[in-house]
């Protein structure tokens, strides 16, 4: 049984969805730095997949250098600050913290990054600027956190960058696809100002890329075109009731509740079907947006869920209510209708005659998202594998070896912060490309 | 992007971090990781005369949970063999040839010293560095620290020195002698180039309780160590103070050490008259990592001043370190508690009603243990500002216009200073003290 009350002002949403890893005050920043104990070779840092120098960055936070910390932090990921606030840093920095040997409290890494990440933006320091321009033109496609990644690092380097956009508003799944309580729709736009400021990125939002006159434009106009396209809208499960309209895909629930706030209403009964990190946010975020009841439904054990921990613990601290080994069957306008499976030696059995329903107002579909493999396979030698997943070489480079890509394109659905290094490290592969240094 | 870059008595060195004289520069291996980590040069771990080390060498101060706070060592100086180590001296200067390598050296005799500055000259040595510091072991032999405390014998040994050295030379003093002037003008009436500050300082850290023996024990007994690490910083800044200022030592290029881990600790020397600074213990902690946080933090520093070079603030805080006797009697300084911040630990009012002025009172209503500054009591000692765990809670306001300025040797000059406790020009003669009740009220 959820516990929030449906949020009916802004004040209201923002209770609910109190932010998760609060900014912290000097005396909080003060006391944590001084914890870090500077390990050489430090698993903080092997952890993450952008190599912060995070001691580094916490002595700097410490000995009052707070402009050098986030110099030192930028330097390394071009979205410091969103994942400073998004990582699941209890998997990644944090999990890796030599304290959780002795059960002593892990540093906690992503709010004092926030803290260093915030002075710089709020104080709008410079930290980068364009490198000088080298007459040379790269088109971006999407601007998520991939896109933005390689544009910046494009234009530190002094290439002409233009980053199109589908949507209204650029940043892609940082300001559409992350649960609210993780990141305000302010600090990502923040985040977004600071960096365009600075390196002068030039976003070409409402401008989809979809046809092969499109993608000939661009392979015209430009010397390299980065595909940072994410993946697409949630995949459909091919079941009876899918179409009826209380059925809704996880991703643009999410979405729906980013853009909306509290105008976002939800019915008295959310079934949500997923085992996955999507579907924990989309199941906090329904009680928190004052649902009397929301079911989480996984076909498969517990155990066997690909959702962090840390996150199923927050759906169910929520009050969300779970039901496993359970395969939905079909949709009805008051319901779902359920079989009872088992996992014998790994293979999902249904149990005949186990059919059961639950009610539901609305069906959220966290089931995995559709690739954009018919707009992928508009471009000329663009392979793709058996899972639509665009593959690339070290160098993040296509088989078109004009197109380089990142993110979840290539990796199918993982965190904004594998998404940043991707960008990072696709910009360095242009590089080389535009140069002829490329070690094929 | 400001330029580190230093010349230091003639010493070229790319940037002002210098490792000390000790065990990190115990070997080319680690001098060598030491410049790729980015450190600008080092002092060789001293050259000298053959030793035998003991085991167990070094002890540390814990301050809570801060590890090496203080530190201290019974260790010599190098026992590695001359022959390899000018060797490694030479292979240094082969990969890194902009960084500045200095050999630490310390024999006895004339002729030592002079075969042994031939030496290291011949391996390529940027400099050398005079060992006159160590208060351990050496110094019973008559070396190291046994030569810093005799400035007479310090200026012999320099003038020896300076006979032959084709290379520029630092003078390292040690800081357990009464009056650093005395040896430092020795060092440089005997024709030092350079000199460095401090050495270690004669310490015992501690006592084991079990075997009543001081740290670090060795087979039940145990000596002074040499004391350093963040604990001595304070130490070296007013010595090194002393020298800047001194007008026959002034134009000597100084090297500051003592107790610097972080790039705050580096500005501080330098604005003192550091024009290079001198490294150990954080390295013996962290590794020659934390070196980068030094630079960046210095770099900031210079960015955000507009500085392009260190010598544009070396020295820059000396002005402002004078006498007592020239501080202005004028200003007036008082605490205020920001409530919102205040975490109510009360520990600056047992501070200042127990340690110092009582100038702070509790309000009496239940429950309430935010604090409430007396004004009238409080002298604006910073005792409150300085135990209060809470950042920017506790600040100390300035309460006079400023117009005014008057010190106690404007006073002395102008015949107009208090003579008798009653004299109304008296300072404490208006000091409040609470009664006898007051200070039994709770007694049982």
């Amino acid at each position: 049984m959820s516990e929030y009350k449906r949020p009916t002002s802004e004040a209201e949403f923002e209770s609910n969805f109190a932010q998760k890893k609060p900014l912290m005050n000097p005396t909080e920043a003060y006391f944590e730095s001084s914890r870090c104990l500077y390990c050489y070779d430090a698993p903080c840092i092997q952890a993450c997949p952008t190599g912060i120098d995070i001691p580094l960055f916490i002595k700097q936070i410490h000995t009052g250098n707070l402009t050098g910390s986030a110099r030192t932090i930028f330097e390394s990921n071009w979205l410091g600050n969103a994942c400073g606030k998004i990582c699941p840093t209890g998997v990644l920095c944090e999990g890796a913290c030599v304290y959780n040997h002795q059960d002593v409290p892990p540093i906690q890494i992503g709010r004092l990054q926030n803290y260093a990440t915030n002075h710089a933006m709020k104080k709008n320091i410079n930290l980068f600027s364009p490198g000088e321009d080298n007459g040379r033109k790269v088109a971006i496609i999407g601007s998520g956190p991939a896109g933005i990644a390689c544009a910046c690092e494009l234009r530190t380097m002094g290439y002409a960058v233009d980053i199109y956009e589908a949507k209204e508003k650029p940043t892609g799944l940082t300001l559409y696809g992350i649960a609210a309580y993780k990141i305000t729709n302010e600090e990502v736009l923040d985040e977004l100002e600071y960096l365009k400021n600075q390196l002068n990125l030039n976003f070409i939002c409402n401008h989809p890329i979809q046809t092969e006159a499109d993608i000939a434009k661009l392979e015209a106009n430009y010397d390299a075109i980065f595909l940072g396209v994410g993946i697409g809208p949630t995949a459909s499960l091919g079941m009876e009731g899918e179409d009826l309209p209380h059925v809704v895909g996880a991703v643009e629930f999410i979405e729906d509740v980013r853009m909306k706030h509290h105008e976002m209403t939800v019915p008295k009964k959310v079934v949500v079907i997923g085992g996955g990190n999507t579907a924990m946010d989309a199941a906090s975020q329904s009680a928190r947006l004052g649902a009397e009841t929301v079911t989480l439904a996984y076909r498969r054990g517990k155990e066997s869920m690909g959702a962090y921990g840390f996150e199923y613990k927050l759906a169910i601290s929520a009050g969300v209510d779970s039901l496993f080994n359970a395969q939905p069957v079909s949709i009805h306008s008051n319901g779902v209708r359920f079989i009872k499976t088992q996992a014998t030696n790994g293979k999902l059995e249904y149990i005949s005659g186990s059919e059961f329903d639950v009610e539901a107002d609305l069906v959220i579909k966290a089931t995995g998202q559709a690739k954009h493999g018919s707009f992928l396979n508009k471009i000329n030698n663009l392979n793709l594998d058996n899972k639509n997943r665009i593959i690339i070489n070290d160098s993040f480079q296509c088989t078109n070896p004009k197109y380089f890509a990142g993110g979840d394109a290539v990796n199918g659905g993982a965190e904004v912060v594998n998404a940043a290094y991707d960008g990072k490290m696709a910009a360095i592969g242009i590089d080389k490309f535009i140069n002829n240094t490329i070690v094929q | 992007m400001p330029d580190l870059s230093i010349n230091f008595a003639g010493i070229k060195s790319p940037n002002p971090f210098w490792l000390a004289s000790a065990p990190p520069t115990n070997s080319g291996y680690q001098v060598m990781k030491a410049f790729d980590a980015g450190w600008g040069g080092a002092v060789w771990k001293t050259l000298g005369v053959p030793i035998i080390n003991v085991s167990s060498r070094y002890g540390s101060v814990n301050y809570r949970d801060t590890r090496m706070a203080g530190f201290n060592n019974i260790e010599l100086i190098t026992d590695r063999p001359l022959v390899d180590n000018l060797k490694e001296i030479e292979e240094v200067k082969k990969y890194f040839p902009d960084h500045a390598v200095i050999a630490s050296l310390m024999v006895e005799t004339k002729e030592q010293w002079h075969q042994i500055i031939k030496d290291v000259e011949n391996a390529g040595a940027d400099g050398i560095e005079l060992n006159f510091g160590c208060p351990h072991g050496m110094c019973e032999r008559g070396m190291g620290s046994a030569v810093g405390q005799e400035p007479a014998v310090l200026k012999t040994i320099v003038e020896w020195v300076m006979e032959v050295a084709q290379i520029p030379v630092i003078t390292k003093l040690t800081p357990n002698i009464s009056h650093i002037v005395d040896p430092g003008l020795a060092a440089v009436q005997g024709g030092t180039d350079a000199l460095s500050l401090i050495n270690t300082i004669k310490s015992i850290v501690g006592i084991d309780l079990d075997t009543y023996a001081p740290y670090p024990v060795v087979d039940g007994k145990g000596t002074n160590g040499g004391y350093c690490g963040p604990a001595v910083k304070p130490i070296a800044l007013e010595m090194l103070k002393n020298l800047a200022q001194h007008p026959d030592i002034k134009s000597t290029p100084i090297s500051g050490i003592g107790g610097i881990e972080t790039w705050r600790d580096v500005v501080e020397f330098i604005l003192l008259g550091a024009s290079s600074v001198q490294v150990c213990t954080a390295v013996m902690h962290y590794g020659f990592g934390i070196v980068r946080e030094m630079q960046s933090g210095l770099e900031e520093f210079m960015r955000e001043k507009g500085y392009n070079n260190i010598y544009d603030f070396l020295g820059k805080a000396l002005p402002n370190v004078t006498e007592w006797k020239h501080l202005n009697l004028k200003h007036k300084v008082v605490a205020e508690i920001d409530k919102d911040k205040c975490v109510g630990c009360d520990l600056c009012y047992i501070a200042c009603d127990d340690g110092a002025h009582q100038a702070i009172r509790i309000p009496t209503e239940n429950g309430n243990r935010i604090p409430e500054i007396i004004e009238e009591n409080c002298v604006g000692c910073n005792l409150c500002s300085l135990v209060c765990p809470v950042e920017n809670c506790i600040s100390m306001v300035q309460k006079d216009d400023g117009s005014k300025h008057l010190t106690w040797a404007e006073e002395t000059d102008a015949g107009n200073i208090p003579t008798t406790f009653n004299d109304d020009r008296a300072g404490g003669k208006h000091h409040f003290v609470p009664t006898v009740q007051d200070a039994l009220k709770h007694r049982k």
